[in-house]
């Protein structure tokens, strides 16, 4: 592979010189993983993990570095405002902090709250153990090209027996620019013990930026801490956009994630969890809704590590138009994880013949007197139910709306902060096809 | 008010309907009866816009208009109301929320001005008390877990709020024991007036002892084959659907 000449993208995002830290074991993680990216190219669809996501039209695209305007350029606050929804907030445009658009004054006692390039200013120290990562698996491309070139993304500590329930938003815009932009972040959040924090994370776009992002997120939950983590990504259908978040859980942490991925072109979220300490709980409900020709693959890969620890997955998949879904849930209940509880379920339903879902749970158990349970469905909607709306009264096209949001209805209806819900209830429908 | 004439109808190819005629005045209420495979349903079905149904042969105005060539929710809109036999769980969606978007989407079409929903709540109190339904019904997402009863009840309330012209009652009565068919019967009493028509299918006899029809016809192989008033109802159910149709014209 090293032979061929590098693919346009890769040539592009390795032709960004490396950001100095001043710092020498962060300088050399960035070396290593961009080398890592340098030499390992990008996956193609024979890697399992990328089977349903081809990135050879990505692949032959090229990609400028920084957006010079971007601490300055105007961003309609609409764009991410949350009607209803106080607390403190952390702004990035085109992955440059932006102080004006951000809310970090009083923030709460035992909250840390500030952009990476900041936290990297003061003691890095406690950045390192998750800073100096080096990605090697072919499946990580994207990470170790993040790990080698993001300069900045959050930095969240939520002090031990902390609760910080007025959530903390963190905003990642993308704004159109002359240039198709690349632009990175990476996100360290840490939850001592018996912490709890009400999160928000939203990826927006401003205007129509055909640009491609990577954020990586490094979440950890000590003993008995509790996160609820909403996440909502509507970026514009032009834009790409390829996350990882890893989530660590101590004994009896729990983690809460609503997931909602509405937009962007080629949309990839790797979701890991890890749950390794006694007792740990991880929840999570997603909707992934393409249209268009839009291609959004998630991958929820759950590992059970420790004693009696659950974890609950319910996701749904609405494709309409030409559009792909693609879901992979993995959970693997590892030796020793005995007396574990694992379920996941993720309903599809397809509202065009050209729309297409790709889904495929995996449960691997090692462990005994575990309680395990998945199931994959792709159908249509029932036309038995169509018929009983439409002989009601109720128009064909706002029948099928309605099905179609009351089969997305369980994802939200857990979702504690009831503004929020009502907020994401309205997103979805707006999202459904007239 | 309705008016069928020499109605064929196939489902999956197959003839079920072989030449029906039916005429239904404002105010009247008629009884389709007959055995399994007559035919009732599929009556029911063809005249609300069901998919599958292929309509071969013969004709039905309604109010003067083609009532086949509309959509269902078109006919809906012009006041044809079919009870379920079988009434549709559709989970995720409120009760309440469904009717308001069904009564809204009906004055719509008829270009009248939508309730909001505190004009809305105002009208559902007004036929929960009249039909005697207790409003927990109206929390809970559409007949998802509703007993027998319950869902042939709801429909009866759907029917009372969407107020319309023309009502068919397919098998309302099948499967409701005796103080839930009464409930029923009571539902539909209250809602008989000079400008609503119903049309009730059932195969057995008791639902017409609650609810008295003006007419009542006999269903067999696709085609009316007696008419009479409530009489013929108790002769059938002294002798059973075998024999009859002898005097009817073939």
């Amino acid at each position: 592979m090293s032979q061929a000449a590098p693919l346009p993208l890769v040539a592009s995002l390795l032709d960004m010189p490396l950001p100095a830290s001043g710092i020498a074991w962060l300088d050399a993680a960035r070396q290593e993983n961009r080398e890592a990216f340098a030499a390992g190219g990008l996956p193609d669809t024979r890697v399992e993990a990328w089977k349903y996501t081809a990135l050879r039209a990505l692949g032959k695209r090229s990609f400028a570095r920084g957006d010079a305007a971007a601490t300055s350029r105007a961003v309609a606050a609409s764009t991410f405002a949350l009607p209803g929804v106080d607390g403190p907030r952390l702004v990035f445009v085109n992955g440059v902090f932006r102080a004006d658009l951000s809310a970090l004054d009083a923030l709460p006692e035992g909250l840390t709250l500030q952009p990476l390039s900041q936290a990297l200013h003061g003691d890095a120290e406690p950045l390192r153990f998750v800073l100096s990562r080096h990605y090697r698996e072919v499946d990580d491309a994207f990470v170790s090209i993040n790990a080698a070139s993001a300069v900045d993304g959050v930095v969240l500590r939520v002090a031990a027996g902390v609760k910080v329930i007025a959530p903390v938003q963190l905003v990642f815009v993308g704004a159109a620019t002359h240039v198709e932009l690349a632009w990175h972040l990476r996100n360290v959040i840490e939850l001592g013990e018996g912490a709890e924090l009400g999160l928000i994370e939203q990826h927006v776009s401003d205007a129509e930026p055909t640009q491609l992002a990577t954020v990586v997120s490094d979440i950890e939950l000590r003993e008995g801490a509790q996160l609820h983590h909403t996440v909502l990504q509507n970026v514009a259908v032009i834009a790409s956009l390829i996350r990882r978040s890893s989530v660590r859980l101590h004994a009896h942490a729990q983690a809460m994630l609503h997931v909602l991925e509405l937009g962007g072109a080629l949309v990839r979220h790797d979701l890991r969890a890890e749950l390794v300490g006694d007792g740990a709980r991880f929840d999570t409900r997603g909707v992934f809704m393409p249209h268009g020709r839009q291609h959004i693959d998630t991958q929820l890969a759950i590992r059970h590590q420790a004693l009696s620890t659950t974890s609950t997955s319910t996701w749904r998949g609405v494709a309409n138009d030409r559009a792909r879904g693609v879901f992979r849930g993995a959970i693997v209940v590892e030796p020793g994880a005995d007396g574990s509880d694992a379920s996941l379920g993720n309903k599809n339903l397809l509202l065009s013949p050209s729309a297409e879902i790709d889904t495929k749970p995996e449960l691997e158990i090692y462990a005994d007197e575990v309680k395990a349970a998945h199931g994959a469905t792709v159908g249509q909607l029932d036309e038995r139910s169509l018929f009983y709306l439409r002989s009601r009264g109720i128009p064909l096209a706002e029948a099928r709306a309605l099905l179609t949001a009351a089969f997305c209805r369980a994802v939200l209806d857990d979702l504690p902060n009831e503004v929020l819900r009502e907020h994401l209830s309205a997103l979805l429908t707006a999202h459904l096809p007239a | 008010m309705l008016k069928i004439e020499n109605l064929h109808a196939r489902v999956e190819g197959k003839e079920i309907l072989k030449g029906l005629s039916l005429s239904v005045n404002a105010g009247e209420v008629h009884a389709i009866m007959g055995p399994n495979g007559a035919g009732k349903s599929t009556l029911g079905n063809v005249l609300s816009g069901r998919d599958g149904y292929e309509v071969t042969a013969g004709s039905v105005t309604y109010n003067g208009i083609d009532l086949l060539a509309l959509e269902p929710e078109v006919r809906a809109a012009a006041g044809v109301f079919l009870a379920f036999q079988y009434p549709v769980e559709i989970p995720g969606v409120n009760n309440t929320y469904f009717l308001r978007a069904a009564f809204n989407a009906q004055r719509k079409a008829r270009g009248e001005k939508e309730f909001d929903s505190m004009q809305f709540l105002k009208l559902v109190r007004e036929k929960l008390k009249v039909m005697q339904i207790s409003d927990e019904l109206l929390h809970r997402a559409v007949n998802e877990g509703f007993s027998g009863g319950e869902k042939k009840r709801n429909e009866i309330f759907q029917m009372a709020v969407l107020e319309p012209q023309l009502a068919i009652l397919d098998e309302t009565d099948s499967g409701l024991d005796i103080d839930a068919l009464k409930h029923v019967a009571d539902g539909v009493n209250a809602l008989r007036s000079p400008d609503r028509a119903f049309l009730m299918i059932t195969h057995y006899q008791r639902l017409l002892d609650y609810v008295v029809p003006d007419f009542v016809h006999v269903l067999a192989d696709g085609r009316i084959v007696e008419s009479g008033d409530k009489s013929l109802a108790l002769k059938l159910e002294e002798h059973g659907y075998a024999g009859l149709g002898e005097g009817a014209a073939a």
